[in-house]
């Protein structure tokens, strides 16, 4: 049983020291990215998209190489996957009524 | 076993024995991930709603020291999410040295974001008198939500420090397993992916011009 454990063990290495130095690089220069948006003059609701989204790439680099998921059975992936849904879900109910109810306080 | 025994519990629905062919521990804390990461949305959620809601909505975080500091601090645990891979990689390649010394490299960047963190917080505690529940601005719920998610991010942090500092202490004296540490660098991943999503929404959208 634990040969059988170990044998398990290395075949998940999944990734070299090289790939995460890449996933290490790509992160910070996204996080440069975001820091230099903050300092543009751009409209609230397009600065939030677009911070946003350079974060879900970052989220899905870490979760992908870093927690190992990209090399974990898919049946993993699709257990945990219906969370970030629903969270995307409630997401997309709320946030139409944060600018609703900017727009009532506005008039 | 039989061949034919084998392909029925190789089908991932069939009720294999590993349907998932990671440990009980592992699957556990990516149970506790997930239930932690709608805890952290909703809370994020609550700040976004009101941030996007408030016409108003204060504008604390100068560049120097706030945002300089908030992006040293993403940089640390983004670090620390490296040192943290490699800590498992030695551990996998069963080199429990190498192992101990990356966990204390992780640990010690887990440490200079609190302290920083902890330097933030008194900054506008101190020179932006703001709390949990007042401020300058007249947005008395900016406090609430800022000092409740920073808070149980930092919390998350704390605990995530003394955590690797049990592994590392057990690890260097030949105990644990390679599980284990996978399972320890699962939740330090996790709170570093969490302060990548509190990082631009909290910080970012409220830097000051």
């Amino acid at each position: 049983m634990s040969d059988h454990s170990e044998a398990v063990a290395a075949e998940h290495v999944g990734g070299t020291t090289q790939t995460f130095l890449y996933v290490w690089v790509a992160l910070l220069v996204m996080t440069g990215i975001e820091v230099f948006l903050a300092y543009e003059q751009l409209p609230t609701l397009i600065m939030l998209t677009a911070l946003m989204g350079l974060s879900v790439i970052k989220a899905a680099l870490i979760i992908a190489y870093f927690m190992h998921l990209k090399f974990e059975k898919f049946s993993l992936f699709l257990t945990l996957f219906p969370m970030l849904v629903l969270c995307i879900l409630l997401m997309m109910i709320f946030m139409p009524d944060s600018i609703r109810s900017l727009m009532m306080r506005a008039q | 076993m039989s061949d034919a025994k084998v392909a029925v519990l190789d089908s991932v629905w069939q009720g294999g024995t590993h349907p998932y062919a990671i440990n009980s521990k592992k699957f556990g804390m990516w149970l506790f991930i997930i239930s932690d990461a709608l805890t952290f949305s909703a809370l994020l959620m609550a700040y976004t709603y009101l941030r996007l809601s408030t016409p108003d909505w204060p504008k604390p975080f100068i560049f120097v020291p706030s945002i300089i500091f908030s992006s040293v601090m993403t940089f640390c645990l983004l670090s620390s999410s490296l040192t943290m891979v490699m800590a498992v990689h030695s551990m996998n390649h069963g080199n429990r040295g190498a192992t101990v010394k990356w966990i204390l490299a992780t640990m010690a960047f887990g440490l200079g974001f609190v302290g920083l963190h902890l330097t933030e917080w008194l900054n506008l505690i101190n020179n932006e008198h703001v709390t949990p529940f007042h401020n300058e601005w007249g947005v008395p719920l900016f406090g609430g939500t800022f000092f409740a998610l920073t808070g149980l991010h930092m919390t998350h942090v704390i605990i995530g420090v003394i955590y690797l500092g049990i592994i590392a202490f057990a690890v260097g004296r030949g105990k644990f397993k390679y599980e284990d540490v996978e399972v320890s660098g699962l939740y330090w991943h996790f709170v570093d992916l969490v302060w990548m999503f509190i990082f631009p929404l909290v910080y970012l959208m409220s830097a000051r011009l």
